[in-house]
């Protein structure tokens, strides 16, 4: 059998070379402890986590599920932003647990609590139904008594601009950050709320929609689209850009009658 | 008798009489200025603008709005503090009760000086 000789000089080192080696270093996580059920009292819990620069809040609370305490509870599902299921407070802001970085939060202890204004269920797990029920009261769908799948129809147009009215607010994953952040709801219980309000005006600024009038209805009562104060903490918390605050503003144009 | 009012017309009510006030305590704060400051308000002057027909009527409307705006104010800040039907029936009475006895109480003043009653 033949042997080729590769010169010395040309010999290629195939290993490829190692990335820069990220320190590991150790943060104290401070996660919130309760149980409404059992009336006992919300307590803090400490746990030494050991982080890399990229370990997300979501991955240092599974990692003290999985070695420290087990009965630590949460609620997450797609690890990537995409779900709204890992809303939480963290260091008093609410955020995406998995969409938030700890080397982000520049801090050595981290401090994690369930969302604001969300009746609590366990420890980082709030309950949703009111937020679900609200949007369902929204209409979140288009309201068109003509249809694009019969025969003789025509496809509705909507150019570039139709769709920019209303696209960033379609981004929307309910995952309720804008609502704990929200200084009225923290009083107003009824208060529908920057998620639904938003999500009134995703559909109410759809040329394809006819639904205008109902939502408007809905929007328009005591504990409806008025008692925003404008704050604007919706928007500053949004993990997906939207601006739920604007929303409210351009649906109150409608009511003004300053929009069509 | 339940009196049912979009809460858009009320507050299309509550940001027109913010603008009307802010307007006519505008036009009342310039005719201070027409004067001495202190004499503006000596008794004889105060009364002259009671008796001043244009004027009287000038401090009832900014009388009216001002309670107006002020009340509709209030109920909305109690119907954020608490809510509950009975409760937020109480404010919403309460409140137009309120703004009605406060027009009706600085009604009589005015019209009382404007005849020279007092």
């Amino acid at each position: 059998m033949a042997t080729v000789t590769v010169p010395e000089e040309k010999k290629i080192d195939s290993t490829p070379a190692a990335p820069e080696e990220s320190k590991p270093k150790t943060i104290t996580l401070r996660i919130s402890r309760s149980n409404p059920s059992e009336n006992l009292e919300t307590k803090f819990d400490e746990f030494k986590v050991p982080v890399q620069k990229w370990t997300t809040v979501l991955e240092a609370i599974l990692y003290v599920k999985s070695n420290l305490d087990h009965s630590v509870a949460v609620r997450y599902s797609c690890r990537q932003a995409s779900c709204g299921s890992c809303g939480m407070k963290i260091n008093g802001k609410p955020r995406l647990a998995c969409y938030t970085k700890i080397s982000e939060l520049d801090s050595n202890v981290i401090t994690i609590e369930p969302m604001n204004n969300f009746p609590i269920i366990r420890d980082l797990a709030v309950n949703f139904d009111q937020l679900i029920s609200t949007h369902k009261k929204m209409k979140p769908y288009i309201i068109n008594e003509e249809s694009e799948v019969q025969p003789g129809t025509k496809e509705f147009i909507q150019t570039p601009k139709d769709l920019e009215k209303f696209l960033q607010f379609s981004y929307c994953i309910k995952c309720g950050l804008c609502n704990s952040a929200c200084p009225t709801m923290a009083t107003d219980e009824s208060f529908i709320g920057p998620q639904g309000l938003a999500q009134a005006y995703r559909y109410t600024a759809d040329n394809r929609d006819q639904g205008k009038k109902d939502r408007l209805k809905i929007v328009d009562q005591s504990h409806g689209i008025w008692r925003c104060h404008f704050a604007g903490s919706c928007s500053n918390v949004c993990p997906k850009g939207v601006d739920p605050a604007m929303a409210i503003q351009l649906l109150r144009g409608y009511l003004l009658g300053f929009r069509k | 008798m339940v009196i049912k009012m979009r809460e858009s017309i009320i507050m299309k009510i509550h940001y027109g009489t913010a603008l009307g006030a802010v307007a006519l305590v505008a036009v009342h704060i310039l005719m201070r200025m027409s004067q001495k400051f202190t004499d503006s308000l000596a008794y004889q002057n105060v009364m002259a603008n009671y008796h001043f027909l244009p004027y009287a009527l000038m401090l009832e409307v900014i009388l009216v709005l001002l309670s107006v705006h002020g009340f509709n104010g209030l109920r909305v800040i109690l119907l954020e503090l608490k809510q509950g039907v009975t409760y937020e029936r109480a404010i919403n009475y309460g409140s137009i009760a309120a703004m009605a006895a406060l027009i009706a109480y600085g009604s009589r003043t005015i019209l009382m000086a404007g005849m020279g009653m007092s």
